[in-house]
């Protein structure tokens, strides 16, 4: 019998302690069925990508209002390639502009959510992406 | 299958692949964990327990510290419960632990409960054998802490720590039905708040008590400590070891180990066979047994005699 | 005259009883049965249910003098000044700071030149959290949501050519605190400006960080007795300064309603004032220097009966619990921000509309000072163009509406003084649960206000989610197109910028003078001293703000959040 489920690593990057969605996000998702490893705010780059591989989850979602963005997801995204895991998934909510979110998405960042953005968007996105091999 | 091979040479994320196949009772599971039980039952289990908001991840973390700092490889399982209802939960413990988790002989994994009840699963105690496998010395198991079920830790752990606090209002009256009989060693957390003195005394009333009719040689201490100050740390690092150390020279690490093997002999038989035994009632046989309970005939117990002896004998 | 009927005539009261009754069985009931109401029950953001229809009844037994009052007198429900915008309009000051001290500066002057009246500084996250800008926890926030301040040489650079006995200042500052205002008071000084002279305000208030922004630095006790020094310093020697502001801008973003906010914040603002008291400070000393921070939202009644409130609330609680006896005690002063976390980043220029209709809640509230939110805010920092128009949208309310022209316009309308009576029950609710509790620091370490918030904040996601809850191009009236709006940047080159600068100040400095001063100051610390003046005199050494606070977690230890969600 296999129990499979999706694990989700939520962290806020750096300083920025604005953490009103992350915790609704984090919430949504465990009510949907995914196990949630939440590493709350003040987090490095390096603490959220050690934790990741630790865990083993699907998706590593970052709440970043902070501006530093640029900074943070690409930095992320090298850690993850320079431990062999890239299979994580990485994408994030936060005010994030436009044109920054298409560079983050061509870097490889899958999803960026927006204010106004619906938990069940973000829950829907999750299981595309990961796909139906798991409930 | 070379995860457990890499697992094996030491690498962490071959090790969570591992963690992750088993815990997810993929098809591999046995293969894996039978690959690794020759290399285990080298390391000390010690089970964290006590109610929530007792601060059991800010002590581990000072726990795991002082470990690091003596040169042991160490492990942490942190349990928190999964929903009844969706399967989902909220894994937040590590985040007590931030400050030991980059360390390279630290390895901190989170699990919910997946719908079973106890405070250790099934699937905790293999996680533990995997722990145990990738050569860590010193394997910490946090449960949930929701009192009796969190008995079954002693099934699992060498060294069984409970942590209470002054400040929640817990009567250590209320709570010696449950959990104040499993500790090898009690702390008496937060002892910055509170009146912890008074707890102290009380806990150290309630082992006398309880130790007058058992013949052991170990007396359980009870520690005043307090995270935030970093107060009691290094006595608690001294007590487990001395703890570990009294149970090799007692040689009752003998007995709770044979004790540990059984029990996974008897798990792993009693689900196996009642599962093949239940694979054959999924059949136009099986139909026609109920029928005959229903209609009378035969009794479940005939009924289960009978399969034993059509299939097993 | 039957008792509790005070506004009105008690025989017209029953008149009224009978016509309500009336109505209701004729005209209402009609109406209803040919087209019945869009929902069943009508709720405020703090869950308040809404009546059809407020009347004289509904206030009937108020004592207007006791309870609602005149301008500029107790309990000032309706303004704390007897004459309020018909002699000065509120402040307007906007937030603003972004990448280096320079280009912060060059902001402020245009800001001077446009025709604001005060400053408004906010920080970037490593110097609202006291890190350095060389530290690895600052990497790639440097400058980037605010200006970057590491030691006095950058506060010099943010006000040059700035004459700050002119000028009042808005720093907001909050664990950090003592240490900024320092630099603040020491730059003035250099500036030739004596300490009397500065007008200004420091956030500076520690409590809602453990429950909402999370930019907390030591434990909740010793993080209060900084508070209560820097209060006690600002007593003795700038009485024109304000040493804190209690915020509940803060509480509010990160989920709390509305009854919240107000319950929290005074809260917070009466353990402040204890905390003082304790010190050995007498109340009308220091509270007329207390200052006060708001949320505007857009429920739009809600949020004026809130203002209302506060005032009623503090007033009393300065009299009656605290023995206040100077008139600027028991006013309640407040600083007000539109709401940012109602901005959307659909459709953004609808969010002009919502400033507008929160910024005249706000003055209709009676507010002394008001930033508007700027519509671009839920993309990204803001541009000079769209920071304009948030200006001018405080401009049009004061010079075109005509709702400055009369004191508290909305005085005495049923609904209003029904739900301000309505908010402030539900707030001594709350009093009585915190006090239950043991006090707000207790509270908080307890996680009371963290859970009630995020509470709230779940709440609220989930009326959007089900579409109980309509916001206008997000989850109603959405289209699909995206309206751009300019964005603006940051340098990338701010970070290696500023920490050349933090080098190069480093190597200038006599770094024995620093290790003396900083070595005195955690002297001080451990005798529980004020810090205030070895502060200041680490800060003239040009110690950094990543020392200083380096030097007083190695006292006072550091805080880390409890698991809330």
């Amino acid at each position: 019998m296999m129990a499979e489920k999706i694990r989700v690593l939520l962290a806020k990057p750096g300083l920025d302690g604005h953490d009103r969605g992350i915790k609704v996000v984090a919430r949504a998702l465990r009510d949907s069925g995914m196990e949630v490893i939440y590493l709350g705010i003040r987090n490095t780059p390096e603490q959220i990508v050690e934790t990741a591989i630790q865990e083993d989850v699907d998706v590593i979602g970052l709440s970043i209002l902070s501006g530093s963005h640029m900074y943070h997801f690409p930095r992320i995204l090298q850690l993850l390639k320079e431990r062999k895991a890239e299979d994580i998934v990485v994408i994030g909510g936060g005010i994030i502009p436009q044109e920054d979110k298409e560079k983050l998405e061509k870097m490889g960042v899958k999803a960026i959510f927006g204010p106004g953005t619906s938990t069940q968007e973000i829950i829907k996105k999750i299981k595309e992406l990961i796909g139906n091999k798991k409930n | 299958m070379g995860l457990v091979e890499d697992m094996l040479k030491g690498d962490k994320r071959a090790l969570s692949r591992v963690i992750t196949l088993v815990e997810n009772n993929s098809q591999n599971c046995e293969e894996i964990l039978s690959k690794l039980y020759p290399h285990t039952g080298n390391s000390q289990i010690i089970g964290v327990t006590g109610p929530p908001g007792s601060g059991k991840s800010t002590l581990i973390n000072h726990l795991v510290r002082e470990f690091v700092r003596k040169g042991y490889k160490v492990g942490v399982l942190a349990i928190d419960p999964s929903s009844e209802f969706t399967g989902g939960a909220l894994l937040g413990d590590r985040i007590r632990m931030l400050e030991v988790s980059l360390d390279s002989n630290v390895f901190i994994r989170s699990m919910g409960t997946r719908g079973t009840l106890g405070g250790i699963s099934r699937k905790t105690k293999e996680v533990v054998r995997v722990l145990e496998a990738f050569g860590k010395d010193k394997i910490i198991i946090e449960t949930i802490g929701a009192g009796q079920s969190d008995i079954e830790i002693t099934r699992t752990a060498h060294t069984v720590i409970v942590v209470l606090t002054p400040e929640t209002g817990d009567d250590v009256q209320v709570l010696k039905a449950g959990i104040m009989e499993i500790g090898d060693i009690y702390v008496v957390n937060k002892a910055d708040i509170g009146n912890a003195e008074f707890m102290v005394e009380e806990i150290k009333a309630l082992i006398a008590s309880k130790s007058s009719n058992v013949s052991k040689e170990w007396t359980a201490p009870v520690i005043k400590a307090s995270a935030k100050k970093k107060e009691g740390i290094r006595e608690l690092v001294e007590q487990v070891e001395k703890h570990w150390n009294y149970l090799k020279v007692s040689g009752e690490i003998n007995k709770l180990e044979e004790r540990r093997v059984k029990n996974e002999v008897v798990d792993t038989l009693n689900r196996k066979i009642s599962n093949y035994l239940l694979s054959k009632l999924e059949s136009e046989f099986g139909k026609e047994i109920f029928d005959e309970i229903l209609k009378r005939k035969e009794s479940p117990y005939s009924v289960v005699n009978r399969l034993i002896k059509k299939f097993l004998c | 005259m039957c008792r509790g009927i005070n506004l009105f005539n008690s025989k017209k009261i029953d008149e009224m009883k009978k016509s309500i009754d009336k109505w209701e069985k004729t005209t209402l009931e009609e109406s209803l049965k040919l087209k019945s109401e869009r929902k069943k029950e009508f709720f405020t953001s703090s869950n308040i249910v809404v009546k059809r229809v407020y009347t004289p009844l509904d206030i009937a037994n108020k004592d207007y003098l006791k309870e609602i009052g005149l301008p500029g007198e107790y309990p000032f429900t309706r303004g704390i000044h007897a004459t309020m915008y018909r002699a000065r309009i509120w402040t307007m000051r906007q937030f603003a700071g972004f990448g280096t001290a320079e280009q912060t500066n060059k902001r402020f002057k245009y800001l001077l030149q446009h025709g604001e009246t005060g400053l408004s500084v906010a920080f970037d996250f490593p110097t609202l959290c006291g890190y350095d800008s060389d530290d690895l926890m600052s990497k790639g926030e440097v400058g980037a949501c605010g200006v970057a301040v590491d030691t006095l040489k950058d506060m010099e650079i943010l006000f040059e050519g700035i004459p700050l006995n002119k000028v009042t200042t808005s720093m907001t500052i909050n664990g950090p605190a003592a240490t900024i205002w320092s630099m603040y008071i020491v730059t003035a000084e250099k500036q030739g400006a004596k300490k009397e002279e500065l007008g200004g305000t420091i956030q500076n208030d520690i409590l809602k960080e453990y429950m909402a922004q999370k930019s907390f630095i030591f434990p909740p006790e010793p993080s209060l007795k900084l508070v209560v020094d820097t209060i006690e310093y600002a007593s003795k020697y700038l009485p024109k300064w304000n040493p804190i502001s209690i915020s509940g801008y803060h509480i509010r973003e990160a989920g709390a309603n509305a009854v919240q906010e107000l319950a929290f914040t005074l809260a917070d603002g009466l353990t402040y004032v204890e905390a003082t008291l304790e010190r050995g400070l007498k109340v009308d000393d220091f509270a007329p220097r207390l200052s006060f921070f708001f949320a505007c939202h857009n429920n739009f009644f809600e949020e004026i009966a809130k203002f209302r409130a506060a005032r009623r609330i503090w007033a009393r609680e300065m009299k009656e619990r605290f023995q206040a006896k100077k008139k600027r005690s028991l006013w309640l002063r407040f600083h007000t921000q539109t709401s940012g976390c109602t901005l959307t980043a659909q459709q953004p220029y609808n969010n002009i509309v919502r400033v507008a209709i929160q910024a005249l809640a706000a003055v209709l509230g009676g507010t002394q000072s008001l930033h508007t939110n700027s519509m671009d805010e839920a993309l990204s920092l803001p541009t000079e163009f769209a920071v304009r128009i948030a200006l001018r949208t405080q401009q049009i309310i004061a010079h075109e509406s005509g709702v400055t022209d009369t004191i508290d316009p909305l005085g005495g309308s049923y609904y209003v003084e029904w739900l301000t009576d309505k908010m402030e029950e539900e707030c001594y609710k709350y009093f009585d649960k915190i006090d239950k509790l043991g006090g707000v620091v207790e509270g908080i370490k307890r996680g009371f206000f963290q859970k009630e918030i995020a509470n709230s904040a779940h709440k609220y996601q989930e009326g959007i989610d089900k579409g109980e809850i309509i916001v206008v191009g997000v989850n109603g009236y959405a289209t699909e197109e995206l309206m751009p709006v300019p964005i603006f940047r940051i340098e990338p080159e701010v970070e290696k910028k500023q920490i050349e600068r933090l080098k190069r100040v480093k190597m200038e400095r006599n770094s024995k003078k620093v290790e003396e001063a900083i070595d005195q100051l955690k002297k001080a610390a451990e005798k529980e001293e004020n810090l205030m003046p070895y502060i200041i005199n680490a800060v003239k050494e040009y110690a950094t703000l990543g020392e200083i606070t380096k030097a007083l977690k190695e006292i006072y230890g550091e805080y880390h959040e409890l698991l809330i969600y």
